[in-house]
This record gives C-alpha cells, sequence and structure tokens, in this order.
C-alpha cells in the first residue's frame, strides 16, 4: 500500500516582489508541510515581513508561483483560505477605537465563530480584568495579548509570527509558546520570523533570509 | 455567514467608531452650517431671493461636505484593520455594502441636520406635503453618495494622489443623484409628477451597489 504524500499548507516557487525598483524577496522556493514550526532569521530590511505577508496571503508576487492550503496566491482564491492564517504582526490587527472585548466580538460576528468563547479566552491571555479597555488606551504588551486572544478564538492552522516575542514579559511570550504548541498539535504549521536567533529556539527548522533570498 | 450579516456588522463597528471620535458631528456639521451663513452676506437681505435659492444651496452643500463624509468613512481602514478583515473572512463586497450602509446612515444625519439649518436661515417654504417626498429623496440621496464615495474610497486606496482622484470621481457622477434629488423637490413644488425623478434616484443607487459588489473582489485582489 503506498501512503499518500503529505500535501504541503504552503508551496512558493521562484517567488518574488519587487517595490519601486528593489527586490524585496527574490526567487524563495518554499515548502511549509503540517507540524513544522520554520524559523526565519535576517537582518533588518532583509525581507522578512514580505515574505511573511506572502505566506499570510496578503501580498501579491510579482514573480513565481505559489499556494497557501492549495491557493493561488494573489488570486480571489485565497478569500476562502484566510480564515485558516493568523497573524501576530508589528501593528495590532485590532480596531483602536473598540474595546478588547468588542474586537473580539466583532471578529466572532464577521466570521461566525462561537461568541460564549470570548470570555474564556479573555481569561487565558490574562485580559478578563482589561477586557473593556479601549485598544487604543491599552499598553503594547496588552495589545498584543489581545491579539492573541483574537488568534485563540479564530483557531487558524497556520500561524505567523512576525517578531512576536519582542518587548513582551515571560507570561507573554508563554502564551505564543502555547498557541504555537497548539497550532502544531492540531495538524497546523507556525512560520516566525525574528532577527534574533534566540526567538527561534524550537523551531524544526531554521532558514536565513538575507537581501530577500532565502536559504538553509 | 451571509453577506448582508457581514456587511451589518461592518457597518454597526463604523458607527460605533464614529460616534466615538465623533468627526462628522464635531468637524463637518459646523462647517456646513457655517457655509450656509455665508450667503446671505454675500447676497445682502434679499429674502426672496434666498427663499428662491434656498434648496439647490441646500443640494450643493449636500454633495460637497456629503462627500467630504463619505469619503472620511471609507478611509477608516488602516493597513491593520484590512488585515483584520482579510484574515476574518470577510466577504470584500459584504465590506463595501457595510461602509456604504454606514456613510449613508451618517449622511442621512448630517443632511436632516443641515435641511434644519436651510429652512431656518432661508426660510425656504416646504409644506407638509412636500415632507414624505423630500425625506424618500434625501434618504436615496444619502444613500448613492455613500455608495458613490466608497466605491471611489476603493478605487483609489493606496494611492499617493488618493484624496484628488476620490473628489474628480465622485463630482461628476454625483450629477444624476443631486438632479434626482433636486428635481424630487423641485417637481413637488410645481404640483407635477415625482415619479421619474425619484426613479432616478433609484436606479442610480441599485446601480452603484451592483457596480460596487462586483468590483469589491477584483479590487481587493489588486490591492495585495
Amino acid at each position: 500500500m503506498r501512503l499518500a504524500a503529505v500535501q504541503p499548507l504552503v508551496a512558493f516557487a521562484g517567488v518574488g516582489v519587487t517595490r519601486d525598483g528593489n527586490a524585496l524577496v527574490d526567487d524563495v522556493d518554499l515548502e511549509i508541510a503540517p507540524g513544522e514550526v520554520v524559523g526565519i532569521s535576517g537582518p533588518n530590511g532583509s525581507g522578512k515581513t514580505t515574505l511573511l505577508r506572502l505566506v499570510a496571503t496578503l501580498l501579491r508576487p510579482d514573480r513565481g508561483e505559489g499556494t497557501v492550503f492549495g491557493a493561488r496566491i494573489g488570486t480571489s482564491q485565497v478569500f476562502g483560505v484566510r480564515r485558516n492564517i493568523g497573524v501576530v504582526g508589528h501593528e495590532p490587527a485590532l480596531v483602536p477605537e473598540l474595546t478588547i472585548r468588542e474586537n473580539l466580538d466583532h471578529v466572532a460576528r464577521l466570521a461566525d465563530l462561537d461568541r460564549s468563547r470570548i470570555v474564556p479566552v479573555l481569561e487565558t491571555v490574562g485580559l478578563a480584568g482589561a477586557a473593556d479597555r479601549r485598544v487604543r488606551a491599552a499598553s503594547r504588551g496588552m495589545q498584543r495579548r489581545a491579539e492573541i486572544a483574537q488568534i485563540l478564538l479564530r483557531d487558524p492552522s497556520l500561524l505567523l509570527l512576525d517578531e512576536a516575542a519582542s518587548g513582551l514579559d515571560r507570561d507573554a511570550q508563554g502564551l505564543i509558546e502555547a498557541l504555537t504548541r497548539r497550532v502544531v498539535s492540531r495538524g497546523g504549521a507556525v512560520v516566525t520570523v525574528s532577527h534574533d536567533p534566540a526567538h527561534l529556539e524550537g523551531c524544526t527548522r531554521v532558514l536565513r533570509i538575507t537581501a530577500g533570498r532565502l536559504s538553509a | 455567514m451571509s453577506l448582508w450579516r457581514q456587511a451589518r456588522e461592518v457597518a454597526r463597528v463604523d458607527l460605533v467608531v464614529e460616534g466615538r471620535v465623533g468627526e462628522t458631528v464635531r468637524v463637518i456639521v459646523p462647517f456646513a452650517v457655517a457655509a450656509l451663513l455665508v450667503l446671505p452676506f454675500a447676497t445682502g437681505p434679499n429674502l426672496a431671493l434666498l427663499r428662491q435659492v434656498g434648496m439647490p444651496v441646500f443640494w450643493t452643500l449636500g454633495v460637497l461636505f456629503g462627500m467630504q463624509i463619505a469619503l472620511r468613512q471609507s478611509a477608516n481602514d488602516t493597513d491593520a484593520r484590512r488585515d483584520l478583515y482579510a484574515l476574518a473572512g470577510l466577504d470584500p463586497a459584504a465590506r463595501f455594502v457595510g461602509r456604504a450602509m454606514s456613510a449613508a446612515a451618517l449622511l442621512v444625519v448630517f443632511l436632516a441636520v443641515l435641511l434644519i439649518a436651510t429652512l431656518a436661515l432661508y426660510d425656504t417654504p416646504v409644506t407638509g406635503d412636500m415632507t414624505l417626498p423630500l425625506a424618500v429623496a434625501l434618504v436615496l440621496f444619502a444613500y448613492g453618495m455613500a455608495a458613490l464615495a466608497t466605491l471611489a474610497g476603493e478605487v483609489s486606496s493606496g494611492l499617493r494622489s488618493r484624496g484628488a482622484l476620490a473628489s474628480l470621481i465622485v463630482a461628476p457622477l454625483s450629477l444624476p443623484l443631486v438632479m434626482g434629488a433636486a428635481q424630487t423637490v423641485a417637481a413637488m413644488d410645481r404640483g407635477t409628477g415625482i415619479l421619474a425623478w425619484s426613479l432616478l434616484l433609484l436606479a442610480s443607487d441599485i446601480a452603484l451597489t451592483v457596480v460596487g459588489v462586483a468590483v469589491a473582489g477584483p479590487l481587493e485582489e489588486s490591492r495585495t
């Protein structure tokens, strides 16, 4: 009996992005299988965030071809798979004028999720006492926790962490580690990028990106 | 989740945010009312003339300031909020409809305040018979302007010349809306039929919604 090959969650071939004449990411070949935790290191401006936005389907490549959950990036196919993707990025993907609880409620309503999970999720990330604080008035650490809460609520299969541990206390870093374990244990994958190699410990594979080019 | 439910949620949150930021009430309404005050100073105390130009001035200011309100609504999205919506699986068409609905709600309130100010300052004659057609024209005009400005905002999103381009799109395309609204009221005043003008407004609203829904996906795709 032949075992079916495991389909990669992410498959890029020769993907590149150029803006204002500069190749931000160039000729990237990348496959990410379920259960992997892929670390990507590189100096500032090397293309880490651009690569992560490509994987998140939030950026269209100028060259090459790529699929995420089988959907071709840069096409309307990605609209159907984006719910499976969670991103903890530089800027919190939250509405600043809403409270933390309202943000979770907003996401739950848009994505048709079970709203009764909001309170348990807030308790998990330690924000139960600050749930009614507006995001704009919350500290950076609280905003990051709120973003993690939003991702917990959505329960994605592909988690993308962009310098997610930077500036966080031990407890919050522990939340990200727990989130990573949860995604992997459910058959998903995690991509984490950082300029600090210490933040990539525990990855199953670490790649390096320099001037937009990815290498092992 | 249906497009309609997602659109309602986008509109609800837009209005909550507007209620907290209060930009429309605090900035645009006072400016529009101040603009109403300028004309009587320019014409002098000619009450007959003011009565005559009251409604045309109202619709003109409605276009100019309404465009500002609706474009401001469509420009609300930060990159982070766009990412939030994309990853929450929000249908781009639902975002368009929701944004148009929230802008329309703000425009209705804005136009109502502006109308009251116009009636008071210009002594514009509006009889009881005109109330319903005027309200219908106002709501259809508000939705049309909101849909048009939301569409223009989406088309010009991310461009450096966004503000100028969006205004250039809205100004000429708002012509059927202004004609429909102004002529509905004028026809009522003359005692002639209003159906044709009301249908022009309705047809414009439907056409703008159909175009907005149809291009929302491709525009979202091209923006990534």
